[in-house]
């Protein structure tokens, strides 16, 4: 870590890469949502970029790794209960059980459409056309990669980031 | 495969960084900038009269409260700023804000709970919550640009301990400038001007800290 601190590239890959298994077990025993748990894992290693410069040569390592996994872990944990109270498992069979949607929920969904565009508007350009590339249009990272000129990396990157900003400007609505 | 070329990302785009002082040494060096300048202003403005209700033991440990409230709440929020210190350290401030609140509230009860005199409705008093509001911006505007240096995981116990620090550094000074006893109003005022403060930071504590 001190190397990787002091800009060494192939040191800080090496460590990233072997500190992936630990903090993935950390999470597993909080967790059993295999996608979940490499979310959290996935955000563990980018706020551990971020905040690379708390991190005090002359203290252990690994407490420091574990406090940032075990805060990226309950945030996890909030998203995904977050998620639950507000998703309802439907069986497709079910659906036509349903009534016929009404001219509100059109318009609801309208409004919610708007709101979105307006708040997907605000987010820096190349998060933007990675997350609308990626999740809104659905393609692949190939082709997403294509279209953009973006890195199969950068948009993974870029997603994060764009879905992460998107959580944060939610919030503050 | 997600991850590892999120790692490759990461490890692709790393810039050399300068490591953070320990939060012990940054939260000395901001109390010792506050407390140089603060002494210089106090030798140079503070009244005879307040520096005289000083000498009182009920003031004296008044003052005494507040003084340790403001180091232990610096010294909280640096700490809680880094990733692997205990949530623990936001509880460091809580027994002197406590002497701080009860040698005030002796204060009053020996006022006889006046509305009236220097401290009453038409007094000074509005001037006190002035002061800690206006002392209060530019210390707050220093401590939060050294405190997002961390980029704080958790935000919330780092910027509120942070602003209680600062108020209370406020308070403290004001002390200097206050030269007559604590009144219920006068009380309430400088608690309402502290907890403004904390209610303004920690509303504004992700942009402030570049929280991650």
């Amino acid at each position: 870590m001190r190397a990787a601190q002091a800009g060494d590239r192939a040191a800080y890959s090496q460590l990233l890469r072997e500190v992936t298994p630990f903090v993935r077990a950390m999470l597993r025993r909080h967790c059993s949502h295999r996608q979940d748990i490499e979310e959290m894992v996935q955000d563990t290693l980018l706020t551990l970029h971020r905040v690379r410069q708390t991190y005090d040569p002359s203290r252990p390592f690994s407490p420091w790794l574990g406090a940032i996994a075990a805060r990226r872990g309950i945030d996890g944990l909030r998203r995904r209960s977050r998620v639950a109270r507000h998703e309802i498992s439907v069986e497709v069979e079910s659906v036509e059980t349903f009534a016929d949607p009404t001219a509100n929920s059109d318009i609801e969904d309208i409004r919610a459409a708007g709101e979105i565009e307006e708040l997907l508007r605000r987010l820096p350009p190349r998060q933007r056309e990675a997350l609308e590339a990626v999740k809104l249009r659905e393609m692949t990272l190939a082709e997403a990669s294509k279209a953009s000129g973006q890195s199969v990396g950068a948009l993974k990157v870029n997603t994060h980031r764009a879905l992460k900003a998107l959580r944060a400007l939610f919030r503050e609505q | 495969m997600q991850t590892d070329q999120i790692i490759e990302q990461l490890a692709a785009q790393l810039q050399p960084v300068r490591v953070l002082h320990s939060p012990a040494q940054r939260a000395l060096l901001w109390l010792t900038l506050v407390g140089a300048v603060s002494a210089v202003l106090i030798v140079a403005y503070a009244q005879s009269s307040a520096l005289q209700r000083m000498t009182t033991p009920r003031v004296a440990l008044e003052c005494l409260g507040t003084f340790l409230t403001a180091v232990t709440a610096i010294v909280a929020a640096f700490e809680l700023s880094v990733p692997d210190r205990s949530s623990r350290w936001a509880w460091l401030p809580l027994p002197p804000l406590l002497l701080w609140l009860a040698a005030s509230g002796a204060g009053c009860l020996r006022n006889g709970l006046s509305l009236h005199g220097p401290g009453g409705l038409a007094g000074e008093s509005p001037h006190c919550f002035a002061f800690i509001t206006a002392v209060s911006v530019p210390l707050a505007v220093v401590l939060f640009w050294m405190l997002r240096r961390a980029r704080p995981m958790d935000p919330l116990p780092v910027a509120a301990t942070g602003t209680l620090g600062v108020a209370a550094t406020a308070a403290f000074i004001l002390e200097f400038f206050h030269p007559f006893d604590v009144t219920v109003i006068d009380l309430a005022l400088h608690l309402a001007a502290v907890g403004q403060i904390i209610v303004l930071g920690t509303a504004l504590r992700r942009p402030l800290l570049a929280a991650s």
